[in-house]
């Protein structure tokens, strides 16, 4: 096992040589192992797989299991395309029928290979991994709740270092939470006595509940801001949840330290409280004010206001 | 006792009264919303919204009471603006305001039963009513349901522009409001044009 970590950790520090600055992978380059996996793939890609029987010595077609179906186009927009996946799973996988005892085979977690690596200081793994463990997906489950409940590593993509729009950012990790919270979800369901209540009625109290959701990511109300983490993973309590609209509509709205924050880090551009990103992309009442029509409006106001007063006093004087 | 006229009837009035209690709590709600503020709460936010919402919607169907009113009853004659001399006769009637009134001398333009507005105010009205109001209207109903506006137009978020049109006309319906009202104690005495908007007869 130890041997296996080891050389996981001297490939991914070969990876991480081609990393880029931004998104953290060469997202140019054809993917490293692209021949390796083909075979996998050849099977793993397909609702359907076809072997030939030894026994039978015919093709048996047969129904992949659907937790088991990764989709190529996606693992290849992933962070993790340049892996082969025996760098992850057992060579042992190599040979068909894969072995039983292969499914009792130990999963890796994003720490084992992300913690304690300069190359992915920027990303805070330790920082997130501490926050998790805090995180009601952490206390209120066993241990057998990790990463990979909600981040998928065969299809994982970043979406806050590229030059992601901020509605793809919110579709994107919203998606990470829908999975499981959707209405009707059986990924909940799986691990929850308690029946999911629907999303729109926990949210009725959101004035336009749709265009919150579509604006706004689930994160922004449901995880405590610690500003040394690039994305919050301390999923609080629902009772300890923002409730109160001013945290976000306002002049100090908590979207800039949050989902803001990335693009605000390349381009802030801050005129008092005029924002580039609220600007371009978002509009957020009682946090978009523009400078310019403010100074504008009360010089307007206040000269209405001493004219009004010069003409009160001449027609006092004149009575 | 003076000849009285009357000449603000009934719908008229209610129209008024309804779009005036609606104007002041958009005025009121809106202020708040844009300079929210969590250490200084004017309204609270999501009652702000509720009833800007709730004004904004009333005071739209009470504008289409105005339209349908100043059309079928013939009030819309006051409205008519003829450019020909309208200069000359602007020019007038602020002369009256700024030098005239304060040496005694009686307005240019006196209220008749076929003239209730001196020409200042009848730009001023057909602007507000025609101009303003509506794209309040229009931008309000477009943020109420923002799925309907453009997502990007020259690279700008569509609902900023949106909000920001909706913001600019409002600080001239804010201006109007003061003007208003200040020049509606201009009447025979102070009180006597608030009185007339209650009781229909131009003093």
């Amino acid at each position: 096992m130890y041997k296996k970590l080891i050389l996981l950790l001297v490939f991914c520090s070969v990876i991480s040589m081609q990393l880029s600055a931004t998104t953290g992978v060469n997202m140019e380059d054809e993917p490293a192992s692209l021949e390796a996996n083909k075979l996998c793939f050849s099977c793993h890609a397909n609702s359907i797989y076809q072997y030939e029987n030894e026994f039978t010595g015919k093709i048996d077609r047969k129904a992949m299991n659907p937790n088991f179906i990764y989709d190529t186009a996606d693992f290849y927009r992933g962070v993790h395309r340049h892996f082969a996946c025996t760098d992850c799973h057992s060579p042992d996988y190599e040979s068909f029928p894969h072995a039983s005892e292969l499914r009792l085979e130990e999963m890796y977690q994003c720490i084992d290979c992300h913690g304690g690596d300069p190359t992915y200081a920027q990303f805070n793994f330790e920082a997130i991994e501490e926050e998790f463990h805090k995180s009601v997906h952490s206390t209120r489950h066993d241990e057998s709740f990790n990463c990979w409940m909600c981040h998928n590593p065969h299809s994982y993509r970043t979406m806050t270092h590229g030059n992601n729009k901020i509605s793809e950012i919110v579709e994107y990790h919203n998606q990470t939470c829908i999975s499981c919270h959707d209405n009707y979800s059986v990924k909940f369901q799986r691990i929850s006595d308690t029946l999911k209540p629907a999303l729109e009625i926990i949210h009725e109290f959101l004035p336009n509940f749709e265009l919150h959701f579509s604006a706004v990511r689930c994160i922004e109300c449901h995880t405590g801001s610690k500003d040394t983490m690039w994305v919050a993973h301390n999923i609080l309590p629902k009772e300890n949840a923002v409730k109160k609209c001013v945290e976000c509509h306002s002049n100090s709205t908590m979207l800039i330290s949050k989902l803001y924050k990335y693009q605000n880090i390349e381009a802030r551009k801050n005129r008092g409280t005029f924002n580039a990103v609220l600007l371009n992309e978002a509009y957020v009442i009682g946090a978009n004010r523009n400078i310019y029509l403010n100074i504008v409006s009360a010089i307007l106001f206040g000269l209405t206001l001493i004219g009004v007063a010069v003409h009160v006093f001449f027609r006092i004087k004149k009575k | 006792m003076a000849e009285k006229l009357y000449l603000y009837p009934i719908w008229l009035r209610i129209w008024h009264a309804i779009n005036a209690l609606m104007f002041l709590v958009l005025l009121a709600t809106g202020i708040s919303l844009q300079y929210s503020n969590p250490d200084f709460v004017i309204i609270r936010f999501d009652y702000a919204v509720t009833y800007h919402n709730l004004a904004g919607i009333i005071l739209s169907f009470n504008y289409l009471i105005f339209l349908f009113g100043n059309f079928s009853t013939g009030n819309n004659r006051f409205y008519k603006l003829q450019l020909k001399g309208l200069i000359e006769k602007l020019i007038k009637q602020a002369n009256y305001y700024l030098t005239g009134t304060f040496k005694g001398e009686h307005t240019p333009f006196p209220v008749n039963k076929n003239r209730k507005f001196n020409p200042l105010q009848k730009v001023a009205y057909v602007a507000t009513m025609y101009v303003l109001i509506p794209v309040m209207i229009i931008t309000g109903i477009a943020l109420l349901f923002p799925e309907t506006i453009i997502e990007n137009v020259f690279n700008l978020s569509g609902i900023y522009l949106t909000a920001l049109l909706h913001g600019i006309v409002s600080v001239f319906l804010l201006l109007f409001l003061v003007i208003h009202l200040y020049f509606s104690t201009m009447g025979k005495t102070p009180s006597s044009n608030f009185k007339s908007i209650v009781n229909g007869y131009h003093e």
